[in-house]
């Protein structure tokens, strides 16, 4: 008998249709991946499961947990349900805490709320629950005093503290770093096999899907265009959605060649330090190093990745190369000028470099129309352009990266977070900067629109010589738009060198980990 | 547009026509004493009746009201003209002395309920309408001052921002071209909560007799004149209590209305 | 906690500092010569040198700002002008009005506001949530002393459950409280209108958290997930604004006394700015002003207490 059995499901928020005829099955202690881009209806279809749809949700269909169909049952007996033989892990671990009880509390809270056992129990059992999880913290911290990875180990504790017989995963690593997502999936395959659990994990990462799941589900727009069993699927893509998918996961661009020149950036010994707040009240302060005597070039044209997980001092790096913050020790010249210049504006470095962020939805102000928006760095032209000329160049800008110029006009919100990428690179382009700083410029996008999106950057290579800096902490991605990479890890860099050959020969014992613990996709025969 | 906006909006227009209209006439002048009137109910000649001197109630109402709408309007101008520019002073200048500076400022006028800011300044300076407006316009700036860096604090760290600063903006045409125009609808619906406390702060301190003094007429001060008469003539203790209250009520409908005409956030429901 | 706690410590020593400073600049500064304007222009020359020899004119302006405020930390507040009697006597009297007062309607504030901004956010869009918010706004909209004349038109001389006025001490508590009463409930209820608003806002926002969802996948019903997780995390920013209510209370305090023939510290403050004894209002201002900043202090720490993200950070 199937563990869990979703037959011909159906749902509608009010008037829109979200899922449409879904059919999925699930044996005992099976790994089923449901994948798909945004909007492809995963996250509904698990909520759908627990019985958590939003109000207004009209659901049609079958959904059976082994006997029992969670669309007919009573919201108290589902109550019941939840946490004892299914439970849930979320994408988010940073919000899905109660910042004001223990953690102990809260996954004893799973126990003594189906009341399984008395207080004192409870707490023996969520101590043992945490351990199990491999989070060596006191029971009695708040969430506020651990990290991302370790609040997802609590989330995991609280959801198997009763071990349901199906755990439901919605992107449970998205949010995390290469290395911690490896131990956090490694962390539920083992407990699939103790627990005998099934588990129902939801991902956009067709890596992290190959890696760990028996069967894939693959969904667009609310239908399932495909499923089959992981070796089946890999081998014999059937549904032209599978395959661009696949396609798009594994894209490589074909980058111009790059011809060796004088360095353009230069960034020489840096340190940065950050005063920590006093401990004790008479105590001295103690500082944290973000950036311990990091130093690089970038050549003219050349193009450059830079690798690290949270904390390396990535941003801190970025900020400071962009000139908006300040360094201790050491310095950073564009062009053999300082890019930090206090109070006074030195507008001929800002000329030369431009960034594009990673969040399409927060890089523009809401209020301002696009041709304002990618106007802005005219700013730094010594000879204000004006009127027609301005906007030609807009105009220019906007059919560079692929966008029309009527669209210069509208507001943000009117575009797709892939078009607005475009139109904030069309803003970096604009002044022709010679440098272009990327952080994290396609993380946030849909596999397939990064895709079209690195080809425009591998496209506007070939029109001129743009040198740029590309933070990412996609190594599939940072593989194919760069020629050299650099990695990163506590505030220094631990190797660098030519991409391919750092890729598939690390030195430093870091980049082999980090190397090891991405997920890769087996290659399409 | 919520039903709440619309009921605001014509309450609130309704005062402000009749302070408007009192800059050119009155039914009836208040300042000379007809006893031989006094007391009288709501009736055809006089439409809200008359107080213990005999005056037009309606009239009285009227002027009033231009009393209430100028005090607390001005109250708020010095509010929003000093506070909001701190505030977006503060938000440019975060984490330094200067931001801290303002930040202590703020508290400490804080520990200042704008009525003990008017007993200090009438005990001083003797009660007038400027002093009330002095009084309540110091209590608006922290008020101001504090929720325009709150909502600007954010602001600085988002990407568009950053931007800008990448492309070599100075501090103050950020604050004037990206942060101000973000922040604005809050101001306006602030604004139009702190003209309201202006109008119950203002009734409030002419009732005790620190606001405006006669012949100017103000709401308060008809109250504080009614005490006396709360059970012989009711009318003349409810009028002016209806007039505050229906005028701070718009005031609120209109707020509320248009905080969720500009920002109809739907909250999603975990639960 | 301890760190924490010696900076607001810190903070409130300076703001009394400086409160101080602008009392007594405003008080003995602004107006010049404050013995002149104490006894008007007609004054004769030698009422005008006792008083200034006794408010200490003739020394520095340094010297008689500290020695005010070790006067004040003595518990000395100087004379009356108009009453020839020590400030602290006439202070410590209409004190025992003017506080209990204000924290029987904060009290009341808060018992009424609680229940209903949470009931109203549990049952958002319902009738009793459209129910609670329009009677709120009518009480936010109400001035409290219009609101204390009307309860006094119905429950005194209408229905005679109350006096309509004086209050007749402590010796019996009972009665002391009952003649309070009236005034408590009409300064309480605007303020809970605005209370409960605050506290439906706060529970909304926790209920649209991350954590709430957490909550239920665990199995906690929509119910169990209020009580237990959302009303406690909202409660803690509420905690802020009751400090500011207090403020508000004690002020308004001052005008509800005027309706209710309270002889506390309004009528006291009245008084003497009519008669321009600055000595009294000076003192008076201060002690207004200290209770504020002391009570903001007290909710800052309680804050503390309550909310672990401020007391261990790692």
């Amino acid at each position: 008998m199937n563990l869990l059995s979703i037959e011909h499901l159906s749902l509608s928020i009010g008037d829109t249709k979200i899922l449409h005829d879904v059919s999925i099955e699930m044996r005992p202690g099976e790994i089923v991946a449901i994948t798909g881009e945004s909007g492809s209806g995963k996250s509904m279809t698990a909520l759908a499961v627990m019985g958590l749809l939003p109000r207004g949700s009209v659901a049609d269909g079958l959904i059976l947990l082994e006997n029992t169909n969670i669309l007919g049952t009573s919201e108290s007996d589902l109550c019941s349900m939840r946490g004892c033989s299914m439970g849930m892990v979320f994408q988010e671990p940073m919000t899905a805490l109660n910042p004001v009880q223990t953690i102990g509390d809260q996954v004893a809270e799973t126990i003594t709320i189906h009341k399984k056992a008395s207080k004192h129990n409870a707490n023996i059992q969520a101590r043992a629950m945490l351990r199990r999880v491999g989070l060596k913290v006191d029971p009695s911290r708040y969430p506020h005093e651990l990290s991302g990875g370790q609040r997802q180990r609590v989330v995991i504790a609280m959801a198997i503290a009763l071990r349901p017989k199906l755990l439901i995963a919605d992107e449970p690593t998205t949010a995390l770093d290469v290395t911690t997502q490896a131990t956090i999936l490694k962390l539920l395959k083992d407990l699939v096999t103790e627990f005998d659990m099934g588990l129902l994990i939801i991902t956009h990462d067709l890596a992290v899907v190959a890696d760990i799941a028996d069967k894939i589900v693959v969904m667009q727009k609310g239908h399932v265009v495909e499923a089959a069993a992981t070796y089946d699927l890999l081998h014999n893509m059937r549904h032209p959605y599978t395959k661009s998918l696949f396609n798009a996961s594994n894209h490589k661009v074909i980058l111009p060649e790059y011809r060796p020149s004088s360095p353009f950036l230069s960034v020489e010994s840096v340190t940065r330090k950050y005063n920590l707040p006093r401990v004790k009240v008479f105590g001295l302060r103690s500082t944290f190093q973000a950036l311990n005597g990091v130093s690089f070039t970038i050549s003219h044209g050349e193009r450059v990745g830079l690798v690290g997980e949270s904390g390396c001092g990535k941003s801190t790096l970025t900020r400071a190369i962009l000139g908006l913050e300040e360094v201790q020790e050491g310095q950073i010249l564009l062009d053999g000028q300082a890019v930090f210049t206090k109070k006074v504006v030195n507008l001929s470095v800002r000329r030369k470099m431009q960034v594009v962020f990673q969040d399409p939805y927060s890089s523009f102000n809401p209020r301002h129309r696009v041709d304002r928006l990618i106007a802005e760095p005219l700013h730094v032209l010594n000879n204000k352009i004006m009127g027609k000329d301005r906007e030609r160049a807009v105009a220019k800008a906007l059919e560079d990266v692929g966008m029309r110029p009527e669209d210069s006009s509208k507001f943000i919100h009117e575009f797709s977070g892939g078009q607005r990428q475009r139109i904030a690179i069309a803003r970096a382009l604009i002044i022709e900067p010679e440098l272009i700083v990327f952080d994290e410029a396609v993380s946030a996008l849909d596999v397939s629109i990064r895709a079209q999106v690195l080809d425009l950057i591998a496209g506007l290579c070939q029109k001129r010589q743009l040198a740029y800096l590309f933070i990412s902490h996609d190594l599939s991605v940072v593989s194919t738009i760069t020629d050299r990479v650099i990695v990163m890890q506590s505030g220094k860099i631990v190797e660098q060198g030519d991409t391919h050959q750092v890729f598939s020969n690390p030195q430093h014992s870091y980049t082999q980990r980090l190397i090891a613990s991405a997920p890769k996709l087996p290659e399409i025969a | 547009m919520s039903r709440g906006l619309i009921i605001g909006a014509f309450l609130t227009l309704i005062f402000a026509s009749l302070a408007c209209v009192s800059l050119l006439w009155i039914p009836y002048d208040i300042e000379t004493f007809q006893i031989p009137n006094k007391l009288k109910r709501p009736n055809w000649d006089n439409w809200l009746g008359t107080d213990h001197f005999g005056r037009d109630i309606l009239s009285m109402v009227m002027m009033g009201a231009r009393t209430s709408i100028a005090v607390a309007l001005l109250a708020v101008g010095i509010g929003m003209v000093i506070g909001v520019p701190l505030g977006l002073f503060s938000a440019a200048r975060r984490g330094s002395f200067l931001d801290e500076f303002i930040m202590r400022g703020n508290d400490l006028i804080f520990a200042f309920p704008s009525l003990v800011i008017a007993i200090l300044i009438t005990a001083v300076f003797g009660a007038s309408a400027v002093n009330a407006i002095v009084a309540i316009g110091i209590f608006n700036i922290p008020v101001f001052a504090r929720l325009t860096r709150a909502a600007a604090l954010p602001l600085w760290e988002r990407d568009f921002v950053l931007s800008a600063r990448v492309c070599g903006k100075s501090e103050m045409r950020i604050s004037v071209e990206h942060i101000f125009p973000n922040i604005m609808n809050l101001m306006i619906v602030q604004g139009t909560i702190q003209f309201s406390l202006g109008i119950l702060a203002e009734a409030s301190l002419s009732y005790i007799g620190l606001g405006a003094q006669p012949p100017t007429a103000s709401w308060g001060r008809m109250l504080a004149d009614a005490q006396t008469l709360v059970s012989i003539a009711p009318h003349v203790a409810l009028v002016p209590g209806f007039a505050i209250l229906l005028m701070v009520l718009g005031l609120n409908l209109m707020g509320d209305g248009l905080r969720d005409l500009f920002d109809p956030r739907i909250k999603k429901d975990r639960a | 906690m301890i760190r924490y706690t010696v900076a607001r410590l810190t903070s409130l020593i300076i703001s009394l500092i400086v409160a101080s400073l602008v009392i007594f600049s405003v008080i003995e500064v602004i107006p010049g010569d404050p013995a002149s304007f104490m006894l008007g222009i007609n004054a004769r020359e030698d009422t005008l040198a006792a008083l200034r020899s006794e408010m200490g004119l003739d020394k520095p302006l340094a010297i008689r700002y500290f020695d005010w405020v070790i006067g004040m930390l003595q518990g000395d507040f100087g004379n009356s002008w108009t009453y020839k009697t020590p400030v602290f006597e006439l202070v410590a009297d209409r004190i025992w009005v003017s506080l209990p007062l204000a924290i029987y309607a904060l009290i009341l504030s808060t018992l009424i506001a609680f229940p209903a901004g949470i009931l109203a956010a549990s049952r958002r869009g319902g009738v009793s949530d459209v129910t609670i918010m329009g009677a709120t706004q009518m009480g936010v909209a109400i001035p409290n002393f219009w609101f204390a004349m009307i309860m006094v038109l119905i429950f005194a001389i209408n229905l005679r459950w109350f006096s309509a006025g004086g209050f007749p001490g402590w010796s019996d508590p009972i009665q002391g409280l009952k003649s309070l009463t009236l005034p408590a409930i009409s300064l309480a209820l605007p303020q809970a209108a605005i209370l409960a608003r605050i506290m439906r806002s706060s529970l909304l926002d926790m209920l649209s958290e991350d954590f709430i969802r957490t909550a239920r996948a665990k199995g906690l019903s929509r119910r169990q997930a209020l009580w237990r997780h959302a009303v406690r995390n909202a409660l803690i920013p509420v905690i802020t604004i009751i400090g500011l209510q207090f403020s508000f209370l004690l002020a308004g305090g001052i005008i509800i006394e005027q309706i209710f023939f309270l002889p506390g510290l309004g009528r006291l403050i009245f008084q003497a700015i009519s008669a321009r004894d600055l000595i009294v209002v000076e003192s008076v201002v201060m002690l207004l002003v200290f209770t504020v900043i002391i009570v903001n202090f007290a909710v800052d720490i309680t804050y503390a207490i309550v909310d672990p993200r401020l007391r261990r950070k790692s």
